[in-house]
């Protein structure tokens, strides 16, 4: 029997039941639907985060002072006051494959320029910094080697904060007081959204490391060290360098446990990721049981169709076919009838998706790998759950078959 | 050239639980082309079941049976499929046509089957053909549920006809019609027959069976009485008799 016929014959059945034919897509439509639906948003959070990752910067490796504790809850992080410049200048002279290397002192306070006033933080770093975070400038330059050398008062605003004080002005040349230290404007940095933790990463002023520790926190201590290495590939050895030259600095050894914390981009990616992963995961599994369900609906309506028409079948055979042809005719009808309820799945899915970045805000992402993973399953849905309807419809004795009422 | 069928001391028993019931019991019997037999007998006689083992529905347990010259007696389920997808051609007592599809479609329903596929235009010609044989080409895109008792059986009689089977097996076809649209089922067998289409038609009605040339009865499993038909009844002259006794009640009336 040939296929196409065999298909009109599905597709004429199917028709005939449009309601009951829907009811029991449902089951699919709803499974394919959610899972593309979720799938978009799942992608789109990942992307999302992605690119947060990307706005750290390049072949970052960061270390903190203080230590990650087993919980993972990073204790006093910032004021253990483990970090010295003297580790700074030896992690630039003596470990090769670093690209640059910018100390990080940290302050929080009350900006104030003309009469307008904003609560941020101010970061001090060397000029090597917004290399490392491939930050580019929106309008003015970076402070130089001069500056940190000079610890001249000088600083570098956020997209934020240039907003929140000075709107449309333009500040370069502007003074800025922070803790009634006034520091001039050299340059504004281009946006770059939110941190992978959530924060506004805009909303800060950046100055010479030197400026910070001198002329306001009079402290010698580090909060973390931005490093950059030359290559993606060496993350890992020069991150390993680095912790053998802290702990022979810091006097370290077993079983003493590190006073500094060290993470490479990657690790912070897998971190962050990591969420994303357990949705995706979880995801799947809420997909493969709704499709289960739906592909037991697609059984059952199938069974009850194969006993309805059972004289059919009779007449069928009566007049020729064979126990192939029987098969193929309920199989590809609950084929038929998975696969539209994934074509249609699909198209609600993106629908909800489109939706719900509409409504909500969610960045969604539609990909095609899981259009055709969807729609592939759903069709498998089809061929493993129509298997034994069909089955029993191919071994039916044609005497008895046409017997019955 | 080959007797359209040649059965050899069939038997068919069937076991069920404890008690084997012998439904034919050593059935001798030889239909040559062009015949139109009616096989007749009561419920219990066996005739179903005979009905059953010649339409290669079922398999005889014991004898040999040769329809069209190929012994059919020991083959497969699929190969019995395509014996009767293209020797024979049934007609069923309750149509047996598959309601919601037109009826051109329930006649290319057979060719559909057939091993060496048809190409689709040749399948709506052939059918159509058949239709117009049997008289119902105007009818084409009706369903069955559109038609009378009557046109739903020249239908299963033109999809009996598609496939040019050696033989047409008919299960009390008049069985479910009244007696004047019987008459014409059985002028439309009887036509066929006159074409050179071999018939046996199983039926318990003795008028009818008058319309067939030979009557085979059978009785416990055993054929019991194998004549040819001395008085055979014409179906066209039955039908101006009708029509000549019609208008005479009209007239008096």
């Amino acid at each position: 029997m040939r296929f196409f016929a065999t298909f009109r014959i599905a597709l004429r059945a199917l028709r005939r039941n449009k309601l009951r034919s829907v009811l029991t897509a449902l089951g699919i439509i709803i499974g394919v639907g959610a899972v593309i639906a979720m799938v978009g948003i799942g992608n789109g959070a990942k992307a999302q985060v992605d690119a947060q990752i990307a706005s750290l910067g390049k072949n970052v490796i960061i270390i903190w002072a203080g230590n990650v504790t087993s919980g993972g809850v990073r204790m006093g992080q910032g004021n253990a006051g483990t970090l010295l410049m003297r580790d700074v200048e030896g992690i630039a002279q003596e470990i090769p494959g670093v690209a640059a290397v910018s100390p990080e002192v940290w302050l929080g306070g009350r900006a104030i320029a003309g009469s307008q006033n904003w609560n941020t933080r101010m970061l001090g770093e060397s000029p090597e910094y917004f290399t490392i975070r491939q930050w580019p400038f929106m309008a003015g330059m970076s402070f130089t080697e001069q500056d940190v050398r000079g610890a001249t008062k000088v600083c570098v605003l956020g997209k934020t904060v240039a907003d929140q004080l000075f709107g449309d002005e333009d500040p370069i040349g502007q003074v800025v007081r922070i803790w009634s230290v006034p520091m001039v404007v050299v340059g504004v940095l281009a946006p770059k959204g939110m941190s992978v933790m959530g924060t506004d990463q805009d909303d800060v002023i950046y100055a010479p490391y030197t400026s910070v520790m001198k002329r306001f926190l009079r402290t010698n201590n580090l909060r973390a060290i931005n490093v950059q290495t030359t290559s993606q590939d060496l993350l890992t050895p020069v991150q390993r360098q680095i912790e053998a030259l802290l702990r022979e600095h810091h006097h370290i050894s077993p079983p003493r446990e590190d006073d500094f914390t060290v993470r490479n981009q990657e690790e912070i990616a897998q971190m962050a990721t990591a969420t994303t992963r357990v949705m995706t995961l979880l995801l799947a599994a809420i997909a493969s049981v709704s499709l289960m369900v739906g592909g037991i609906g697609i059984m059952n309506i199938m069974l009850v169709s194969v006993t309805e028409r059972t004289r059919e079948i009779g007449i069928r055979m009566a007049v020729g076919a064979h126990a192939r042809d029987i098969l193929l005719q309920f199989l590809i009808e609950a084929i038929t009838l998975s696969s539209l309820g994934g074509i249609l799945g699909i198209v609600i899915g993106i629908g909800a998706a489109k939706a719900l970045s509409l409504l909500a805000g969610w960045p969604t992402l539609i990909s095609m790998p899981a259009i055709v993973v969807a729609f592939l399953f759903s069709a498998a849905v089809g061929v493993f759950f129509g298997f034994y309807p069909a089955r029993k419809a191919s071994q039916l004795d044609p005497i008895e078959a046409l017997r019955y009422e | 050239m080959p007797n359209v069928i040649q059965l050899a001391d069939v038997h068919k028993t069937y076991h069920t639980g404890e008690v084997d019931v012998r439904a034919v019991r050593g059935v001798s019997l030889t239909i040559g082309r062009g015949e139109f037999v009616a096989l007749m007998g009561a419920s219990g006689s066996g005739k179903s079941t005979m009905m059953n083992i010649l339409g290669c529905l079922d398999r005889p347990t014991g004898g040999q049976y040769l329809l069209d010259g190929v012994d059919v007696s020991e083959l497969t389920r699929e190969q019995l499929a395509d014996i009767r997808n293209t020797k024979i051609g049934f007609v069923f007592q309750g149509f047996n046509l598959l309601s919601r599809t037109s009826a051109l479609e329930n006649v290319e329903l057979p060719m559909l089957y057939i091993r060496d596929h048809l190409h689709h235009h040749d399948i709506t010609e052939r059918a159509t053909r058949a239709l117009q044989v049997v008289g119902l080409a105007d009818r084409a895109d009706h369903h069955p549920s559109q038609l009378s008792g009557g046109q739903q059986q020249r239908v299963a009689i033109a999809r009996a006809l598609v496939n040019q089977p050696a033989l047409i097996l008919a299960d009390e076809p008049t069985g479910n019609l009244d007696s004047r649209t019987s008459i014409e089922i059985m002028g439309v067998f009887q036509k066929l027959n006159d074409a050179g289409i071999t018939i046996v038609m199983v039926t318990h009605e003795l008028d009818i069976a008058q319309y067939t040339k030979r009557n085979v009865v059978m009785r416990d499993g055993c054929v019991v009485s194998d004549v040819l038909v001395s008085k055979r009844l014409s179906a066209i002259e039955e039908l101006q008799r009708l029509e000549q006794d019609h208008q005479a009640v009209q007239l008096t009336a």
